[in-house]
């Protein structure tokens, strides 16, 4: 019952991508108007090339990206939290960067910055917050017995952060790092759409732009799909990290 | 060490009152005394400032008016343990009961001796590699006595440590203190709203006035030591509830004149 359970999802899952064929099929719908899940495959083995290539392109700005918003964020949030007054004077712009819609953004960031740069920004730009706002809140939320436990012993500001604060933070800030891979990814593929519009760029994205202008659909799902899957993949591998850095000790890795 | 330091109070509290910024009086006019080799037990209601007290003398607090006077000038090295265990849970329990020492710039490798005496002390001494939530509660509880005994200090702060923990744990755990306390030639203070828990591990009872604190009865235990489980079948046992639950009952009877 237990594997029944497990196989569900998957089951469903099949039984959508057969029933996209089978209308596809029967109803004979041209490609370039939704091209079948059979034809996708195709598509993504004979341009794995080019695809390849883009896919590669998108990644290592999503891992650059995520590599800067990590080290800037906690940093951030480290200089935070031993000085308030930096909070209060940075944190509002961080807020204001956050909830300015990345797409308005990258426009500007592209008349002023070249096209990788641009691209690399934006992704940094989405990815920060969430590991800042998280691990600003992480580094906030010590015990505050085991603080005092701290004072009682008389730690300096400096070892109180390196052994009580960032350990507590720990989890919030793998949370915050979860949110903020699948944020590269969306803001680098935002930034290169408004790249690729202008003529610029070979990640993924700029590939679902070009395919798009040639009526290429099968080419724009199958960028699509590489996307989707490049998403879970680095989702998946930020779910891990988390786990093996908070097996022994964290509520949210009990075995239920 | 002079004579009048040996007769001198370990610490003593003068007229010492609190009261927080949201305008709560947590104590008001506090005297109390503190000898070396006393178990004293502050019993009382909850929210009449015996926490508060536990706190100022552990430095985490300071008084609005009033002094403290340490016997030798300033606070001696002072152990806390807390309602909760308050473990670091990323922590081994070496590496919890090694903190004190750490924070001293004592390396693992030269706490180590101290780290293993004291957790065998509390019966852990299998137990160094776990990590806490592999604990039971009482475990735990037990782990935090042992980093408060790492440094061996000369005074022990308790704030209801067993509260939270079951009777046959509490029972068992109030007996092994009692021990360390002997061994190690400790003085203790000690939080509780237990009448039974005062009445067995305290030589001295300071009953606390509803908010603001004071002590309003100061009830000396005389039975001797070693207090085995025999103690609490005892007349002396019973006679010494008998009076400390009076005294509390008195205490929540009438609200007293500050």
């Amino acid at each position: 019952m237990k594997h029944l359970d497990k196989m569900i999802p998957v089951l469903v899952f099949v039984a959508l991508i057969a029933a996209w064929e089978a209308i596809v099929r029967l109803a004979a719908i041209p490609p370039y108007v939704l091209p079948a899940p059979s034809l996708i495959v195709q598509t993504l083995v004979n341009d794995w090339a080019t695809l390849s290539a883009s896919l590669w392109v998108t990644l290592r700005i999503t891992a650059l990206a995520l590599a800067l918003a990590t080290g800037i964020g906690v940093a951030l949030a480290i200089l935070f939290a031993q000085w308030r007054w930096l909070e209060r004077s940075f944190f509002p712009i961080a807020v204001i960067l956050q909830v300015t819609p990345i797409i308005a953004i990258a426009p500007l960031l592209l008349v002023y910055l070249e096209p990788g740069s641009a691209v690399l920004a934006c992704a940094f730009l989405v990815a920060f917050f969430p590991i800042l706002s998280n691990t600003a809140l992480g580094l906030a939320s010590a015990d505050h017995n085991l603080r005092d436990l701290f004072d009682l012993y008389g730690a300096s500001r400096w070892q109180e952060m390196a052994l009580l604060r960032l350990p507590s933070a720990l989890p919030y800030f793998l949370g915050g790092l979860r949110i903020a891979g699948g944020l590269a990814l969306i803001g680098a593929i935002a930034a290169e759409i408004a790249a690729g519009a202008a003529g610029q760029g070979a990640g993924l994205a700029y590939r679902i732009v070009e395919a798009g202008y040639r009526l290429n659909i099968p080419r724009m799902f199958a960028a699509l799909v590489l996307i989707s899957v490049a998403g879970v993949i680095i989702y998946l591998l930020l779910e891990a990290i988390s786990r093996l850095l908070l097996r022994r000790w964290h509520e949210s890795s009990r075995a239920r | 060490m002079t004579a009048t330091q040996v007769s001198a109070p370990l610490v003593s509290l003068q007229g010492v009152a609190k009261t927080f910024p949201n305008g709560v009086q947590a104590l008001h006019k506090l005297d109390l005394d503190l000898r070396a080799g006393e178990f004293v037990s502050l019993l009382g209601p909850s929210g009449c400032g015996k926490s508060t007290a536990l706190r100022m003398i552990a430095g985490l607090a300071t008084p609005d008016a009033g002094a403290l006077h340490w016997r030798e000038g300033a606070r001696p090295d002072v152990g806390f343990v807390f309602q909760d265990a308050t473990l670091m849970p990323w922590a081994t329990i070496f590496e919890n009961v090694w903190l004190p020492l750490r924070l001293r710039h004592v390396s693992r490798k030269d706490a180590a001796p101290a780290i293993h005496e004291a957790l065998a002390r509390v019966g852990l001494a299998d137990f160094a590699q776990a990590f806490p939530r592999e604990l039971s509660g009482g475990m735990r509880m037990r782990v935090s006595i042992a980093r408060a005994l790492v440094l061996r200090p000369t005074l022990l702060l308790m704030d209801e440590p067993f509260a939270a923990l079951d009777e046959i744990t509490r029972l068992r755990l109030n007996r092994d203190l009692l021990a360390l306390q002997a061994e190690l030639d400790m003085t203790v203070l000690f939080v509780t709203h237990s009448v039974y828990e005062s009445a067995y591990l305290s030589s001295r009872i300071c009953v606390f006035s509803n908010r603001p604190g004071r002590i309003v009865q100061d009830i000396a235990v005389t039975a001797p030591a070693p207090r085995d489980d025999q103690y609490r079948l005892s007349g002396a046992y019973l006679e010494t509830c008998r009076i400390a639950s009076q005294a509390l009952e008195d205490v929540m009877a009438e609200s007293l004149p500050v």
